[in-house]
């Protein structure tokens, strides 16, 4: 049991070691990928290697600042942390030549300092201060984009697996159960069901084989911050389903990871080979008799597979399909054995209730919600990305502060939370405190944690449409309601889009809603219409307005549109007569255009062609 | 399977053998060994299943019913280089649409194909890419795109599109 304290300590003097050499960290999780972070990686790369600098560039997982991607960081010993964003390959050849050379912060590209004990520059904002961070907090999301997430020792240097040998050495497990009742923990996939009771049903179920397994199907529209910690943080994954094991009584886990996730599915597997290796899953661990091992099961493209009996059955190579509870998975989970099942947030938040007390943990949130949950923030808004904030915190700060409103300075119109499941939260409640209960009273739901937030020119009956045709797509099949009423909904919402929609539809809709959300099997179902009641509820009128007036508000739905030249302005130059596809468009040169809404397809070419912007759809 | 003799037998059944055989006494395996089939294929060939069945000592209808479950199974050929394009919510409310759109444009794809006719690009909607932060965003087999606009895919594609050879490289960023 000594070991790994020794080790840790060594880790840490090597660490301390590398931080007396200059550092160069580059984010390359999927985001940082996407926005081109490789081609950063690369030239950085180059740079150093031409110039012989003495230089460790290292990879690193997401800081939660997507709007900011790709970033770079740059430790130079004794001085601040500098963390400049949206650096390109050649920015970021540039901005290390000034800052390595002349030992000079590029100003350009700066987002802020962290100055870590040492003297911060003049006239840099500290990251602390930035809008983005001031409200957060970082516990879950404390290691991701600061250490390599493909180096243990890393994980180990900075805390990690203290929590799991700490209850191997001194805790029972029903000591374990009860940290976990205490520190008011609630899961974080969705439903918000206490973590610790769902534990101690599983240690209560007798039997000499029990499972635990996790969650890591995010597949929610507009969430990641599960991937975020798979490709940013994987030990902390394993550490609390250890723990778990532990707890329960398993000596088996498996992680449900969904296959759009490739990135994920390499750093875990990396990362229990890792762990394997030092003895810190496996047969018996650290020496504490204690075994467990943890398999990936990589799923296979099925939203329904995020309910807990369909994860378990897909794990057993089945048809993804949900079944009756109870039984309850901690009494009859996997393979018919207990299971107890959480998502990958709910886990990682463990380490850090056992390392630092129930106590701390529960002074975060509100009464009934404890500690903190990251939210992604997509969307129409400034600051797209991921943010931990204590829970209880109301919208208008996540949107504005963290967020930094909307962009291209238009109008707040909505916020959807919860994803399919979920709801749209118009700008009236935007001072609600986000937490378990107050959502549900809104008619939308914490859920993962996805916030997307929606500006002026957003259509909700086609927001309520969009997720509809989701639903519908991803209903397994298995339940009536779900498979036959979502249809059924989604064909008059689609009607209604294209300007066919009939007085009586609204009331469909309404008690469609209401059977399907009653009468459904699962999660899916019984949550699939609230995006068409929480529209219904909160922006009816404009349900109304293309029923009864065949108008779109927000100009989204093509088949209600007008579009039309606006004499005054139009100069006839013919460009936008000869780019239409539909021969629509009349009129001379050099005089006033006109289009023919009998031909008109609504395909809006003229619109972007035309130089004088005489072109409006209404 | 083929018929033009042993001899010649393709040499992704080899590798279907030997997958198979890694499988034989496992119970629970069926979706593993069917992403290892859709790796050697592409897709998942009928004939496979029957073998999988034969192995695996799975009835062939339940196997089927896997396959066709899962999005991520394909029961015909598809293209040379996949496009995932996310029509996730974020996606959706920053123009994901319009991406859609340029790539069926592109390819030429028309009344709900989603494979060129060349065999060069298979088109496949997905629900979320889980990259929401870098919305509307694409991938091209394993490569990330993210913050796309519509005009840019024509540039993007070609460098995959051997047919055309047209690649211009400075669009790339990831």
């Amino acid at each position: 049991m000594h070991s790994l304290k020794e080790m840790r300590r060594e880790f840490q003097r090597a660490f301390n070691i590398s931080a007396n050499r200059v550092k160069v960290a580059i984010g390359l999780g999927t985001c940082g990928i996407a926005a081109g972070g490789e081609k950063v990686w690369s030239a950085v790369n180059e740079y150093v290697e031409n110039e012989c600098l003495d230089v460790d560039i290292m990879s690193t997982g997401c800081l939660g600042m997507c709007y900011a991607e790709p970033i770079m960081e740059v430790h130079v010993p004794g001085e601040p942390r500098f963390v400049y964003g949206n650096v390109k390959p050649d920015t970021a050849v540039e901005i290390l030549e000034r800052h390595l050379k002349y030992g000079r912060p590029s100003p350009e590209h700066i987002m802020g300092q962290d100055p870590r004990g040492f003297k911060p520059a003049p006239n840099i904002v500290e990251l602390k201060d930035t809008g983005f961070f001031k409200s957060q907090v970082k516990t879950v999301l404390g290691r991701c984009g600061i250490i390599d997430p493909e180096q243990i020792v890393h994980y180990i240097a900075f805390g990690g697996y203290e929590a799991l040998e700490k209850v191997l050495s001194e805790m029972s497990q029903t000591e374990v159960i009860e940290e976990i009742k205490r520190s008011g923990l609630r899961g974080r996939g969705g439903g918000g069901f206490p973590t610790g009771r769902k534990w101690e049903a599983a240690y209560n179920s007798p039997g000499p084989k029990k499972y635990v397994v996790c969650n890591a199907d995010e597949g929610d529209p507009g969430a990641f911050m599960d991937r975020s910690i798979l490709e940013g943080d994987p030990h902390s994954l394993l550490e609390g389903m250890a723990i778990c094991g532990y707890a329960i009584g398993a000596d088996e886990g498996y992680i449900y990871v969904r296959a759009e996730y490739p990135l994920a599915i390499k750093r875990l597997r990396k990362a229990i080979h890792d762990a394997e290796a030092m003895g810190i899953l496996g047969d018996n661990i650290l020496d504490s008799g204690f075994s467990f091992r943890i398999r990936i099961a990589a799923g296979a493209g099925a939203f329904v597979c995020g309910e807990e009996t369909a994860l378990m059955h897909s794990i057993e190579g089945k048809r993804g399909m949900p079944r009756v509870r109870p039984p309850y998975p901690a009494a009859s989970g996997l393979w018919g054995k207990p299971t107890n099942i959480n998502n990958v947030e709910t886990y990682a938040n463990i380490s850090g209730i056992i390392r630092r007390g129930a106590g701390w943990f529960s002074g975060m949130g509100t009464d009934n919600s404890k500690g903190s949950k990251v939210f992604a923030l997509t969307g129409n808004i400034r600051r797209t990305g991921l943010a931990e904030v204590p829970i209880g915190i109301s919208l208008r700060e996540v949107v504005f502060e963290i967020g930094g409103g909307i962009q291209n300075d238009r109008q707040f119109k909505a916020v959807q939370i919860g994803g399919p499941s979920g709801g749209c939260i118009p700008a009236s409640h935007l001072e609600t405190p986000i937490d378990y209960d107050s959502l549900i009273r809104l008619g939308a739901m914490m859920g993962s944690g996805g916030l997307v937030v929606m500006d002026e020119d957003t259509c909700m009956v086609d927001v309520a449409r969009y997720f509809l045709k989701f639903t519908q797509e991803e209903s397994c099949g298995k339940c009536t309601p779900c498979r036959e009423g979502t249809m059924r909904m989604l064909q008059i919402l689609e009607r209604i889009c294209q300007g066919q929609g009939r007085p009586e539809d609204i009331d469909t809709l309404e008690s469609l809603g209401r059977v399907i959300k009653s009468t459904s099997l699962c999660g899916l179902g019984q949550s699939a219409p609230n995006p068409v009641l929480a529209t219904l509820r909160y922006f009816r009128s404009e349900y109304e307005e293309h029923i009864f007036n065949k108008k779109c508000p927000a100009g989204i739905c093509v088949e209600l549109l007008d579009i039309i030249i606006d004499p005054e302005k139009c100069r006839g130059c013919t460009l936008c007569k000869n780019v239409c596809p539909a021969d629509a468009i009349g009129g001379e040169r050099k005089q006033p255009h006109s289009i023919d809404p009998e031909k008109c397809i609504k395909c809006q070419a003229c619109i972007m062609k035309c130089p004088f912007d005489a072109i409006t759809k209404g | 399977m083929c018929n033009c003799g042993e001899s010649v037998r393709d040499q992704r059944y080899t590798a279907l053998e030997k997958t198979l055989s890694k499988y034989r006494h496992s119970t629970g395996k069926i979706i593993p060994v069917l992403q290892e089939i859709q790796d050697i294929f592409g897709y998942i060939p009928t004939d496979a299943i029957r073998e999988v069945s034969r192995e695996l000592k799975v009835p062939s209808s339940e196997i089927y019913g896997v396959v066709t479950f899962y999005g991520q199974f394909h029961l015909q050929a598809r293209g040379k280089n996949i496009i995932r394009v996310c029509t996730g919510t974020a996606c959706h409310v920053q123009g994901g649409g319009k991406i859609v759109e340029a790539i069926t444009g592109y390819l030429g794809l028309k009344d709900g194909k989603m494979t060129s006719d060349d065999m060069m690009f298979t088109l496949e909607p997905v629900a979320c890419l889980g990259a929401c932060g870098m919305a509307p965003v694409m991938m091209v087999n394993e490569d990330a795109y993210g913050r796309l606009t519509p005009d840019e895919i024509p540039a993007i594609l070609a460098r995959y599109d051997e047919n055309r050879k047209q690649g211009d490289d400075e669009k790339c960023i990831a």
